[in-house]
């Protein structure tokens, strides 16, 4: 699409989306009348440095569904991600959502040469993350025979590759490199298989991961990028060039601020990713702030799409991790350390990768009070942690008790997060 | 007669044991017995000084997490069956040992065995009554 006619689709769908949050989202309907701002003073996309912020606290205040633009009985689908107190953060999907979703992932298939010829074995986990439904829906959508082989049992995952022949593969990085040892350990080549592409996100990879993984398996392997608050994956794609991900800008609108001052910034300048959904239905976010960290890249891509570029997310401006695919905050720990006796507030989170598998260790110091001569007691005080853990984040965790003062303080915090993997992108 | 045991936290790493036989070296306190429990994360170092006041402070000063247990020190004769009557004894009271650990005493060159149980004062009565010998904080001395 040529980019005036960009601009001009770009120019309705945003007058649109903020007359329909203003008339139908309590939330921003109060905000624009505290900052005097009328849906008419927003003309153009020129306009959207008008437009207030929408933060991850705001879905948060508004649990579950109190950002919802639409009545109940119009979501046809509810996804959930982790929140940092142990609420989550909820989105809803109307009918026309999921057909947007469905083709904003055909798009990215359709961008690493997938036809309806293919099929696709999806090991996305399938649940309340986005993830496995969103590659489901985006390979139905090109009309491929779909797998939802969603994620674990490595074995079985790789029967199916062998005797399904799908084409092509969406998982997580860590998780195809965890199939990919399967395969050297079992002596099974991979030019047997009859992959030819892979999409990967959801988690930090970098480059040489990327090489690593088109070595292994001799497939082309593709970054996805997307949340859910946005859509889920999907909201920009990588394109046969491989340079940079093209987002769809004919639904989302991308900006970089500067995350102290909120100004737009200059394409070619890192800083805070936000966009806005304008065609969504059911949770059309106004100027939602990621918390990534990228760059718009200048110029056009050599493959001819003139959607704009955004460069693999460079890390976070809050304290966020992702581990095994799952959103974590230290805060979430604290909270569930707090909640249990005897148990001192000093700990640190240490994040290693083992194999390919994220892993995630919490050291917690012991206390006097805690500390008691019977090891059952200090067992089963572990064991309480971690699952209480466990039960917050969702993810396996290791619980290490340590001596006082063992953890780095700075500037008498102790350090939160120790990140031992290498791999610092998004 | 109870005795006091000092039980400290210590995490699987080098040198923590040596850290804690530092301190009590420094503090000029004598180890009499020493006996460590281990898990695969920490472990649990229990011990028998001669000055308990002194290694408490000197242990805590140091940044190390303490605790006083009560202990039972049975003075055991040197003999063959001496060991299996006193837990004989104990098994007929139905007392269960958790944790137990060994020395010679310093006072008459006898064993000593220091004993943890379900139930310390139980164990007591019944050791006593039959007639064994427990050590003292002072005789440990």
């Amino acid at each position: 699409m040529p980019r005036a006619e960009l601009t001009k689709l770009q120019n309705e769908r945003l007058r649109a989306v903020v007359k329909r949050v203003y008339e139908n989202v309590p939330f921003y309907k109060k905000k624009f009348d505290e900052m005097g701002l009328k849906p008419e003073d927003i003309c153009s996309i020129e306009d959207l440095t008008k437009l207030p912020f929408t933060n991850k606290q705001d879905l948060r205040d508004n649990y579950p569904f109190d950002l919802f633009a639409v009545p109940m009985d119009e979501v046809v689908r509810i996804h959930a991600s982790s929140g940092t107190t142990g609420k989550q953060t909820v989105v809803g999907y109307t009918k026309h959502d999921l057909d947007i979703w469905g083709e904003v992932m055909a798009r990215t298939l359709g961008a690493g040469g997938v036809t309806k010829k293919d099929i696709g074995h999806i090991s996305y986990g399938y649940g309340l993350f986005t993830g496995g439904m969103g590659g489901n829906l985006g390979s139905e959508t090109v009309g491929c025979a779909t797998i939802p082989a969603s994620t674990g049992n490595t074995r079985r995952q790789v029967t199916i590759l062998q005797d399904f022949k799908p084409t092509f593969i969406l998982a997580t990085p860590s998780y195809a490199l965890t199939i990919a040892e399967y395969l050297a350990e079992n002596n099974i080549d991979p030019a047997s298989l009859s992959l030819k592409a892979g999409f990967f996100g959801a988690e930090p990879w970098t480059e040489e991961m990327r090489r690593e993984i088109e070595n292994r398996f001799q497939i082309k392997a593709y970054d996805i990028y997307g949340l859910s608050e946005a859509i889920g994956p999907g909201v920009a794609y990588e394109c046969e060039c491989q340079h940079g991900l093209h987002v769809n800008e004919d639904h989302f609108l991308i900006e970089i601020i500067d995350p102290d001052t909120g100004e737009q910034l200059p394409d070619g300048t890192e800083g805070e990713i936000v966009f806005t959904c304008m065609t969504k239905e059911a949770l059309p976010l106004i100027r939602y702030r990621t918390h990534d960290v990228g760059v718009r890249l200048p110029g056009e891509c050599e493959c001819g799409r003139t959607f704009v570029r955004m460069q693999k997310p460079a890390g976070r401006t809050d304290d966020m991790l992702i581990i095994r695919g799952v959103n974590v905050f230290p805060s979430q720990i604290e909270s569930v350390l707090m909640d249990i006796e005897g148990i001192a507030p000093f700990f640190q989170m240490v994040v290693e990768r083992d194999g390919n598998l994220d892993k995630l260790t919490v050291l917690v110091e012991m206390t006097e009070d805690a500390f008691t001569d019977e090891i059952r007691i200090l067992e089963d005080m572990t064991r309480k942690v971690t699952e209480a853990i466990h039960s917050v984040l969702g993810i396996a965790v290791r619980v290490k008790l340590v001596e006082p003062r063992s953890i780095e303080r700075f500037e008498g915090k102790a350090k939160r997060v120790i990140d031992k993997r290498t791999q610092v992108n998004f | 007669m109870l005795l006091k045991q000092i039980s400290v936290f210590v995490e699987n790493r080098h040198g923590a044991i040596r850290d804690i036989a530092g301190v009590l070296a420094n503090a000029g306190i004598n180890i009499r017995a020493m006996s460590i429990a281990d898990t695969a994360d920490f472990g649990i170092v229990r011990l028998i000084v001669d000055k308990r006041k002194e290694a408490l402070s000197a242990l805590r000063e140091n940044g190390m997490t303490v605790k006083e247990t009560d202990v039972l020190a049975l003075s055991v004769p040197d003999r063959p069956g001496a060991m299996y009557e006193a837990l004989t004894a104990l098994a007929a009271s139905e007392v269960m040992i958790e944790y137990s650990y060994g020395f010679v005493s310093p006072i008459n060159g006898e064993a000593t065995c220091i004993l943890r149980c379900d139930d310390q004062e139980k164990a007591l009565g019944c050791l006593t009554s039959k007639g064994f010998k427990l050590l003292t904080a002072e005789e440990i001395k």
